[in-house]
């Protein structure tokens, strides 16, 4: 096996077109890759290809195109199956995104098992995909939305979360890696701790999956949840992971063809897991090229994808730290890839729009998790986030272009 | 008061002499700090415009026959785009700032980053001191 300093990063990043291009003059740093990742080109092909050789719908045709299509379609959720470790491909199930994903769960799993006076455990960590869509949940049958807050690090507080879970917690969803600051949770635990008290559990893994091995039948949890986009695929796509029992048990969330068995107009019947729960024709040309994606990752091998990131967020943490007036939001023991941060007084905004200038693609603002915002009482902050693509000049050109910023915002 | 394209020009003519983008930041900047800052009663919902990464407060009322208008922002840049429209527009006639020809932004050699359908909110800005110079204009019309 390779380790992560045999490997050639420059050689991989070539793969990736996009980081050629130049910004406002500049060659383009891409340090928003929390937000989307961007594709190699293995990636694009896989979408060109499709497209110009084997358009197709799949699941129905006979013809060869459809079953050639249908048979890459599957072939991404085999893959999917395989990367999770779940028991079978019947536990993976294609939605739009991790929004899509949560949102599926709470209708559907939701009117199976919420009513009035149940409770909805969450961490003050969340990302909006898995606030809301509870929110919503907790709105439509009186249940209510438990927060466990977060300690002044960024950590959840383990304790607190213990202890508000109860028999009325019917749902403890939580994320696996902080979108905004970078922490990393103690799923493992949590998920245990759920368990315990015989509540439901979902893990959003979509900031832990394009970094982290994971194993769906070691963590145990119910669902868990990503989206391709972030971790090299396109938009557009996401995963479901949830066990057999469970998702036998979901009535449809959503009618139509592909999920049926029988239809009449006095009643119909539905299809097996998976397709129950995938009406329409589904996302087909980015399902197949997130099989390409998941094909190039597990090539560089996740672990070496986790070493390399890390190794580059231990950098650009220490860089940014010797800017004086500099406050890291978010210190938690365990943080991946993200990299939150005040420039002194400097509005964030200020900051993005000036790093733009020099080339450097940084989030600015609440990173779709207003709360966690509001509980450092700060207006958004900056967030440069990183990937195995990304390299130390760049982190160095990054902290140049913040000192310049912090000069011209004085 | 200057009328409307003379101050255009004049700004156009001072961003002109810069070549680079830190020249023209910096003075977005500078154009921030010489906005006097809104006092705290000013800064109340009511005049904060929607819509922007940062928060921009606009607050107007009539001087005679003209609109003045007071702005402030937790950020300099947007400050300095408001402070951009407010040196334009202050001290107008509701009908010079409703149909007068707005043009600066597009000559200043920033309207790939000031474009109105970015984040930095200036379409909603300029909209907003559209909508105050409308609303003083159909009072004036009614008394």
């Amino acid at each position: 096996m390779t380790t992560a300093t045999q490997i050639d990063w420059q050689a991989i990043r070539a793969d990736f077109p996009i980081l050629e291009e130049q910004v406002n003059g500049k060659p383009l740093v891409y340090f928003d890759n929390a937000a989307t990742s961007q594709k190699p080109k293995q990636v694009i092909d896989a979408l060109v290809a499709y497209y110009s050789r084997y358009n197709s719908n799949v699941h129905r045709g006979v013809h060869s195109l459809s079953q050639q299509a249908t048979a890459a379609f599957e072939a991404t959720r085999r893959k999917v199956q395989l990367l999770l470790n779940a028991r079978e491909e019947a536990e993976i199930i294609y939605t739009s995104g991790t929004t899509g994903a949560i949102n599926l769960v709470a209708s559907s799993w939701g009117s199976l098992h919420v009513k009035a006076g149940d409770e909805i455990l969450i961490t003050g960590l969340e990302h909006h995909a898995n606030i809301v869509p509870w929110q919503m949940l907790c709105e439509r049958t009186g249940a209510k939305l438990v927060v466990a807050p977060i300690l002044d690090n960024g950590e959840v507080s383990l304790d607190a979360f213990a202890q508000l879970l109860s028999p009325r917690t019917k749902m403890a969803a939580f994320s696996w890696i902080s979108n905004a600051l970078g922490t990393v949770n103690p799923v493992l635990q949590m998920i245990e701790l759920a368990q315990a008290t015989g509540a439901f559990t979902l893990v959003d893994a979509a900031q832990a999956a394009p970094h982290s091995t994971i194993d769906v039948q070691a963590l145990d949890c119910d669902f868990l949840c990503f989206s391709a986009h972030k971790m090299l695929g396109p938009t557009g796509i996401g995963i479901l992971y949830g066990k057999r029992e469970v998702l036998e048990t979901l009535p449809p969330y959503q009618g139509g063809g592909d999920m049926i068995k029988e239809v009449t107009f006095e009643k119909t019947t539905y299809n097996e897991l998976p397709l129950r729960l995938e009406a329409g024709t589904p996302n087909i040309a980015d399902v197949i090229a997130f099989g390409t994606a998941i094909d190039y990752l597990q090539a560089i091998g996740l672990d070496n994808i986790e070493a390399r990131e890390n190794e580059l967020l231990a950098y650009a943490t220490a860089k940014i730290s010797e800017i004086p007036g500099i406050r890291i939001i978010g210190t938690a023991a365990d943080k991946r890839c993200v990299l939150s941060f005040l420039l002194g007084n400097a509005h964030p905004y200020d900051v993005g729009v000036l790093l733009d200038q020099m080339g450097i693609a940084i989030r600015t603002g609440f990173h779709c998790a207003q709360p966690v915002m509001d509980r450092y009482q700060i207006p958004g902050s900056c967030r440069a986030s990183f990937a195995f693509y990304n390299t130390f000049e760049e982190i160095d050109r990054f902290i140049t272009a913040l000192q310049k910023a912090q000069k011209m915002l004085s | 008061m200057a009328n409307m394209n003379e101050i255009q020009d004049k700004l156009i003519e001072d961003f002109g002499f810069m070549d680079d983008w830190e020249d023209k930041y910096g003075y977005l900047i500078d154009l921030a700090k010489s906005l006097q800052s809104l006092t705290p009663a000013q800064k109340v919902t009511e005049n904060v415009i929607k819509g922007c990464q940062s928060t921009v407060w606009l607050h107007a009322e009539m001087e005679g026959d003209r609109v003045r208008y007071h702005a402030d922002s937790d950020a300099f840049i947007s400050k300095g785009i408001i402070a951009l429209l407010v040196r334009v527009f202050d001290g107008q006639t509701p009908e010079n700032i409703l149909h007068g020809n707005f043009y600066v932004v597009d000559r200043i050699g920033l309207a790939t980053h000031l474009s109105p359908n970015r984040a930095n909110g200036l379409g909603h800005m300029l909209k907003q001191m559209r909508t105050y110079a409308l609303a003083f204009q159909s009072k004036t019309e009614n008394n």
